[in-house]
């Protein structure tokens, strides 16, 4: 019992978490911030990637593979510290802010143009043949045709991979973005109690359980019968 | 462009560091080997309890597996390592890494695990169970084999996902590969190393995404 | 009379495979002509090359009294003028059966919503199916699709249609209704190219048959002369190999 009363007081201790709950909903917007920028410049620029590679001219189709392999290998960590800490050596100064949602961003936006890719590939040839037939032109069978199927076909791997990145914005502590993990950090050893990690658990899992669930939501909703 | 060249790309740099890298990237293997098993044991205990076990135990592990699918992991790390020590429990780095670890990989790898074994269809154990085999003998045989096979491009893309999250031990100082990096650019006051480290985790991983993205189209032809 | 359609010395080829080898065929205005032949003959690529689905490597198509395989000419345009039914419907799965058939005439001929609704709403009606107007693709049976495929094509008014084996992908007991509404298409004075295994379709309907063999066309005539008394080996060969295989 003794031991229990240690443990709430140590992870659960009220009065801790009174004094730095200010900080806490202050790097949750941040969090909150950053991770929607990140989604939407992310998805964007996959979006944007994956109509180029549409377009199949020959010579952007390599770049855009290079670019999505080398994004999907390296460890965001290891590209949120090149930003901060490298690219200031050649004049290129970033802010911890700028650094994740940049970093993050290209992440996205890799996954994302492999997604919709692969559900362009996925649609019988059939689909544009007949859009054209009628007489529409190149883009707007994209557009009103090829592109709603194919992100259809996207949604399920992108949501999660959009939570799984978004998630990441912790990886900005790092580089002392002030959101919910390195404001907790900074308040557990000022206070000499974890309390304030106990804190910033408890704000992702606020943050991101609603997410996971809108995601499934959102999953379901776009789903149309085969 | 001499700029990029002596921040980045500084041979010089590249030479005294290498040694040290490599022994960085020996550690970033090692911690591999030892927390993908982990997680793919863990996440496929999770799948049997889910698909298999009683109410009450699906409850939980759903509970467990969205919990864990949330929390960022480098939160979980921080919060085990940073804040076990306030309970007199000081955990040695590599533990609170492998704990931190198995309690993310087994809600993520439980997940495809289950959604494997979903996808073997029910008259694969009706006929098993239909020959004498015990439900045990015909998961292990029969249904867990089929569900591997149908989720391995997954259970790649998971574990490739595992290797480049091995980062985040370089937070609590475990001398694995990025570690190291940032340790020796702050000695040589130059970025290379980091380069260096990026390069290496290019060369090492980028055989495997492309191997995943040839299985990922392969499914796409075939289905 | 001058033809709506024309082919003159039409070629194609992927790389050195020769599929079409220099094709002279006019269709008239009102027509309806069927083209039969063996799988690989060239009955497809040829269709395809009508509205420039493929691209010819050789040789003129004239519609309307207009080259469209000269530099310039605005292809979509052309293409509202040819409408086109294939295989496999290839209706949009994500758009009603009545978006499916209104999306061309907002898009490309810049209809408003109602007007386009209200047009399209006609064409359904003309292959009976005004009733499934909100279902989606996947709740049709394959002739429904099939008939809302048609819809599709002449709800933008087009002078020449083209079938690219209209009924081959559906279960025999929906052919039937299929092949309703071409007949009553072609009542109504349109112009149609088919390209069909359904023998008795082409005898009972065709103004003119077309045999097709390796890239040419080996002869063509009313449907009694090339079914009753066909000129060539190779016609005979192929007649007699269809109707003992079916």
């Amino acid at each position: 019992m003794q031991g229990f009363g240690k443990f709430l007081e140590t992870f659960f201790n009220a009065e801790v978490a009174a004094r730095y709950l200010p900080d806490i909903l202050s790097g949750m917007a941040v969090t909150i911030g950053v991770g929607l920028a990140v989604t939407v410049t992310g998805l964007a620029a996959g979006l944007a990637l994956a109509i180029l590679r549409a377009m199949g001219r020959g010579w952007m189709r390599l770049p855009i593979v290079a670019f999505v392999d080398i994004l999907r290998a390296l460890p965001p960590l290891v590209l949120i510290i090149i930003f901060f800490f490298a690219f200031p050596m050649i004049g290129v100064e970033m802010s911890a802010f700028t650094a994740t949602w940049l970093a993050l961003s290209l992440v996205l936006a890799a996954y994302a143009e492999e997604s919709v890719w692969g559900g362009i590939l996925s649609l019988p040839r059939g689909q544009t043949e007949a859009a054209r037939s009628t007489g529409l032109t190149w883009w707007q069978t994209m557009h009103a045709v090829i592109l709603p199927q194919a992100i259809r076909i996207a949604i399920p791997p992108l949501t999660n991979r959009v939570i799984a990145v978004a998630k990441n914005v912790a990886l900005g502590s790092v580089v002392a973005l002030s959101e919910v993990l390195n404001l907790a950090q900074s308040a557990t050893s000022a206070a000499g109690n974890p309390t304030p990690l106990t804190m910033a658990a408890a704000a992702y899992l606020v943050i991101f359980i609603p997410a996971m669930l809108g995601a499934r939501r959102l999953e379901s909703r776009f789903q149309w019968r085969t | 462009m001499d700029a990029l060249l002596t921040n980045f790309f500084n041979v010089g740099v590249f030479k005294q560091v290498l040694p040290f890298l490599l022994e960085g990237l020996l550690t970033t293997l090692g911690l591999s080997v030892l927390v993908i098993p982990l997680g793919l044991a863990g996440g496929l205990a999770v799948a049997l309890l889910a698909t298999q076990g009683n109410r009450l135990a699906r409850i939980l592990v759903a509970v467990y597996v969205d919990l864990f699918r949330a929390l960022p992991p480098l939160v979980l790390l921080i919060f085990i390592y940073f804040g076990f020590p306030f309970l007199g429990i000081d955990l040695p780095k590599l533990l609170a890494v492998a704990l931190g670890f198995l309690l993310n990989n087994a809600a993520y790898y439980g997940e495809i695990f289950r959604a494997g074994l979903a996808s073997v269809p029910a008259g694969q154990m009706e006929a098993a169970r239909s020959t004498g085999l015990t439900r045990g003998q015909a998961l292990i045989h029969v249904v867990i084999p089929q569900a591997v096979r149908n989720v391995l491009p997954d259970l790649l893309g998971n574990s490739i996902e595992v290797i480049k999250l091995t980062t985040i031990a370089s937070v609590v100082a475990l001398p694995e590969l990025l570690r190291i990096a940032r340790d020796a650019q702050s000695l040589v006051y130059n970025p290379s190393p980091v380069v260096l480290a990026a390069l290496i985790y290019l060369a090492l991983l980028w055989p495997l995404v492309r191997w995943l993205s040839r299985l990922e189209h392969k499914n796409l032809v075939a289905e | 009379m001058t033809p709506l359609l024309e082919l003159a010395g039409l070629r194609k080829s992927y790389g050195a495979l020769e599929v079409l080898r220099g094709v002279d065929l006019r269709v008239f205005p009102g027509e309806l002509v069927c083209i039969v032949g063996p799988s690989g003959s060239g009955k497809s690529s040829l269709l395809r090359c009508c509205n420039r689905l493929e691209e010819s490597t050789g040789g003129h198509i004239i519609v309307d009294g207009e080259d469209i395989t000269r530099a310039g000419v605005n292809i979509n345009q052309v293409r509202t003028r040819i409408g086109m039914v294939f295989q496999q419907f290839n209706l949009y799965p994500h758009l009603t059966a009545l978006d499916n058939v209104t999306l061309a005439l907002r898009k490309v001929q810049g209809k408003s919503p109602a007007e386009a609704d209200a047009l399209g709403l006609a064409a359904l009606e003309r292959v009976g199916l005004a009733d499934k107007a909100n279902n989606h693709p996947a709740q049709l049976s394959g002739g429904q699709q099939q008939r809302v495929a048609i819809a599709r094509a002449i709800v933008l008014q087009p002078k020449l249609m083209l079938f690219d084996e209209p009924t081959s992908a559906l279960d025999p007991e929906t052919v039937g209704e299929v092949l309703k509404v071409m007949r009553e298409l072609r009542e109504a004075g349109m112009t149609m190219l088919v390209v069909t295994h359904e023998m008795g379709f082409a005898r009972a309907a065709a103004d003119r048959v077309i045999f097709m063999d390796a890239g040419a066309i080996v002869e063509q005539g009313p449907p009694a002369e090339v079914f009753g008394a066909p000129k060539h080996d190779r016609t005979r060969a192929f007649l007699a190999r269809y109707t003992a295989g079916h």
